[in-house]
């Protein structure tokens, strides 16, 4: 296992250096219509996208802030000292030797071509705004499967990107899918072609360098009929004294049979907000299966979706949050039912250290008429420190009959006679007590890709160092 | 929607003219019912998208054509009487019709003579100020209300008083009823219920509506209600509420009960009635070895809506909360529950549970479940659990199969799945009372006597 055990960073510090800056590209600070012309000048967008930059602008103008339920610190985001874009203007590279030298370290630090080499089917690398690295192995491309940045992707397949690129997450979703339709740039746009199943996940790694920054990545994953594709992304930014902004767009299509597997370990510094939008649309029997880990960031909110569309169709969301101190990990899931026969379910396991914050949101909606779908939620949260809090809102509509909904949900904490009898063995408290976390996310973990779940338990015996007397 | 719409204010009657001013109240508590009603002027209307209205037809809240209760005719009140049937073994009972005391069976002379309390509330607030000034709406509505708490602050006119002094236990129940028999009259009932170290009692209230056999139309009608239950140090109090309000009235109903140490509390509501029904119930639990169980039940049907609201706030430590909510829903019928669990910061070693329940019985029927945890302390146990499902066909087919017809094999289901509840009171008598009116709502199924159904499928023609 020690081999591997550099193969995925997740290890907070790890991630903590920045190189000067090397933009070429810089929208400046603020938005305007003026940073959308930029973006979409320096981009050389297409007109509709334009029209769908302004669109997206004037919609997060108008939207309030989240406020009746959402945390009160996302009002302390000032809009106008972010800056919307930058980029060394030098383009995706196909090879690392062509990418600039200090990004190229950039990446090496985390160990992204190492990866590549040792099990990856394709790597895309971005950069604060766009994509500096996307390569994917001959085999792979050579069975049709695109993989490149989403606005290669845009200009070099307009047929399919145009026909489901804001479909599944409309501008007006929320006031934050309105700003990413707004200044979007970067992220991954894959095409998987009828019944290919790409073997080896698909990865993308989202670096932030800079300050003052919000990155604003769009991602859009087709799985044509009968294919299968796991996609991995990974993200780390410096700590700096100011807030960063991290704001995606995810959308999945899953045809007719289709299998989509998005895995996300999300490790921001302990500035970033990172306000996602991830959904998926699940066509007959196809799946979509959310795998969320969220480990840094201040503030994330994030409640991956699936819409079930077809007939058989199956979501599930598997969640692992850590709240440490000054942390608030605000995720859930969101299941939308809209066909008989449609199955889902969501497993969320919460801890919260210190004075961490750790909430589920959730949302299961079965509308009347259908029959025999089914839903399960489970969430369990554990709290480590009489300071630690927790929370869990779910909201479950059920129409007619014909369908099962359950949800569970439970808070505890570490059983003091489980530490004794650890101790009693000879282990240390923060050894037992580390031990024990572990435990209590183990059968979710053990879902996870080999690479991630050994990484995973080794990051949290790191947190819990500490975290008692 | 404006709840104040200034045309209707001059209107006679009107509740939106706010309070009376003809009322022989002490001076105070008129001050007190002025500055609620200017509280209920100024707060805003509840939306939709407030968090706490969520899933609810706020709209169904408007209060313009509700007038006071008046006084009723010498045939009304006979027939009132005549209904106010409940209970066969009562230790007292109040009957209000309309918020005007009729009728009035007297505690014992032995319990009064121990130093129980029982007496309308108007005379309370003359006669024993400084428990009722303590104790009355002394927690403020958080549960989305607050609106309405103010109303009915400023609108209340009579009600029970209930003070049971230490030590003392009250075997049989108390009984009270509130009637609604015009059209667009509205009452606003309130019970204060106080207990003193040790003191064990048990109430029960009735909210009906004259049945006018022969009429096409049922009254409209508004119901806006506050109980202040207060369980002091040991103590052990039990509230049951049988809702079966007419089928075109609007209620509203707001409770607080606050367990103090070593103290036990437990309530049961049971809705039958009402177009929309929305309650509230918060659960104090103030001192350590409190305990407080909260029971609903509800079956709903035709296009009724029943909305329920419930914080269990541990304050203490060493505290324990149990909630069982269970709905079952026919035709157009919608559910919405919104729970929530809070264990303050410091309030370690709590146990708290909570579970709802949905019995889905028609294609077009809706339930919306909100159970939810905020826990701010560590050394805690919480789950909740929430489940919408419909009858077992298993169950069905078994029943079948011993030749059962269909529809008294669904009906036992229901009642089984719903008996669950009701024999967490461990009172014979109430539970067979509860059992009645379930059955009687059953019946109107049967008979189709509740109008605007399409069909009912709670019990089939097969």
């Amino acid at each position: 296992m020690k081999t591997q055990t550099k193969s995925v960073d997740i290890d907070r510090s790890a991630g903590d250096f920045a190189y000067p800056e090397v933009h070429v590209r810089d929208a400046g600070a603020g938005l305007s219509e003026k940073t959308v012309h930029y973006i979409s000048d320096v981009k050389e967008d297409p007109d509709w996208v334009r029209e769908f930059r302004l669109r997206g602008l004037k919609t997060f103008l108008e939207k309030p802030l989240p406020t009746h339920w959402a945390s009160k610190d996302l009002e302390t985001i000032n809009f106008d000292k972010i800056r919307y874009y930058l980029a060394p203007g030098t383009g995706a590279k196909r090879s690392w030797d062509e990418v600039p030298e200090d990004i190229k370290r950039t990446f090496e630090r985390l160990g992204i071509p190492e990866q590549e080499r040792k099990f990856l089917a394709g790597v895309e690398a971005q950069f604060d705004s766009e994509a500096v690295y996307s390569n994917i192995k001959k085999a792979v491309g050579e069975q049709g499967v695109i993989f490149v940045g989403s606005t290669e992707g845009l200009k070099n397949h307009p047929e399919i990107f145009r026909k489901w690129f804001g479909k599944v997450i409309p501008i007006g979703d929320n006031k934050f899918s309105a700003l990413n339709s707004a200044v979007f740039s970067g992220g991954s746009f894959i095409y998987v072609p009828p019944g290919v199943k790409v073997k080896h996940p698909l990865q993308a790694y989202f670096r932030i360098n800079a300050e003052n920054f919000g990155q604003f990545e769009r991602t859009l994953i087709i799985a044509d009929e009968g294919s299968e594709v796991t996609y991995m992304e990974g993200c780390t930014a410096p700590k700096f004294n100011t807030t960063t902004l991290h704001s995606a767009v995810v959308e999945l299509i899953a045809l007719k049979g289709a299998k989509i597997q998005y895995i996300t370990v999300q490790n921001w510094s302990a500035n970033v907000f990172n306000l996602v939008t991830k959904r998926g649309l699940a066509h007959e029997n196809a799946e979509v299966k959310w795998i969320d880990c969220n480990i840094g960031s201040r503030l994330t909110m994030k409640y991956p979706g699936v819409v079930l569309k077809g007939r058989k169709a199956r979501g599930e969301v598997l969640s692992i949050a850590l709240a440490n101190n000054g942390q608030h990990q605000d995720t859930g899931a969101k299941m939308i039912h809209a066909a008989d026969e449609t199955t889902s379910n969501i497993i969320s396991k919460s801890i919260s250290v210190g004075t961490g914050r750790a909430t589920y949101r959730g949302l299961v909606h079965v509308p009347k008429h259908l029959k025999n779908c089914k839903n399960n939620t489970e969430c369990d949260a554990l709290l480590i420190n009489s300071t630690s809090r927790t929370d869990t809102y779910p909201a479950i509509t059920v129409r007619g009959t014909g369908n099962a909904v359950q949800h569970e949900a439970s808070v505890s904490q570490v059983s003091a006679e489980q530490i004794f009898y650890m101790q009693q063995r000879g282990l240390s408290k923060a050894q037992a007590m580390s031990l024990s976390v572990n435990g209590f996310v183990n059968d979710l973990v053990r879902q996870f890709p080999m690479e991630y779940s050994v990484e995973l338990k080794r990051l949290i015996e790191l947190e819990m160092e500490g975290s008692v007397g | 929607m404006s709840l104040v719409a200034h045309d209707e204010v001059n209107q006679a009657g009107s509740i939106l003219s706010g309070p009376a001013v003809l009322r022989d109240f002490p001076d105070w508590f008129r001050e007190q019912q002025r500055e609620a009603w200017k509280q209920f002027e100024s707060l805003p209307s509840p939306t939709r998208k407030d968090q706490l209205w969520r899933f609810s037809n706020v709209d169904l809240l408007d209060l313009s054509p509700f007038k006071f209760g008046g006084a009723q005719s010498d045939d009304v009140r006979d027939a009132i009487l005549e209904q106010s049937r409940g209970l066969d073994e009562v230790a007292a009972r109040l009957i209000f019709a309309g918020d005007q005391l009729i009728e009035r069976d007297v505690i014992s002379e032995q319990l009064k003579k121990r130093g129980v309390i029982f007496q309308p509330l108007e005379r309370a607030m003359v006669e024993h100020v400084d428990l009722f000034r303590k104790h009355f709406m002394s927690q403020p509505a958080v549960l989305g209300s607050a609106k309405f708490a103010a109303l009915h602050k400023a609108l209340v006119s009579s009600g029970t008083f209930l003070y049971v002094p230490r030590g003392v236990e009250i075997e049989l129940p108390i009984e009270i009823f509130h009637w609604l028999h015009d059209e667009n009259a509205s009452v606003f009932p309130h019970l204060l219920l106080v207990t003193d170290e040790l003191a064990k009692v048990t109430v029960v209230e009735h909210f009906r509506s004259l049945d006018r056999h022969g009429e096409k139309e049922q009254p409209a009608g508004f119901a806006c209600g506050v109980n202040d239950l207060i369980a002091g140090p040991g103590a052990k109090i039990t509230y049951v509420c049988a809702q079966t309000w007419g089928e075109n009235v609007r209620a509203l109903q707001m409770n607080t009960t606050t367990v103090d140490h070593d103290a036990s509390a437990m309530s049961l509501n049971l809705h039958l009635g009402a177009k929309y029904s929305r309650f509230e119930s918060l659960s104090r639990l103030i001192g350590e070895g409190g305990r407080s169980d909260l029971l609903a039940v509800s079956v709903a049907d035709g296009t009724q809506e029943f909305d329920a609201r419930t914080l269990q706030d541990h304050v203490s430590p060493h505290t324990a909360s149990d909630l069982l909510y269970k709905n079952a829903l026919d035709d157009r019928a919608r559910c919405t529950f919104g729970g929530l669990i809070r264990v303050e910061p410091h309030a370690h070693f709590t146990d708290a549970y909570q579970k709802v329940r949905n019995l889905l019985l028609s294609d077009d029927s809706e339930a919306n479940s909100m159970p939810g945890l905020e826990i701010l302390a560590d050394n805690v146990r919480c789950t909740h659990g929430a489940t919408s499902g419909q009858v077992d066909e298993e169950e069905l087919f078994y029943l079948r199969s011993r030749g059962i017809p269909v529809p008294v094999a669904q009906r036992l289901i229901v009642t089984g799945f719903l008996n669950e509840v009701i024999q967490r009171l461990d009172q014979p008598a109430i539970a067979a009372h509860l059992h009645r009116l379930i059955e009687n709502k059953f019946a109107q199924f049967r008979n189709g006597n509740s109008k605007g159904k399409a069909r009912t499928n709670l019990l089939p023609d097969y």
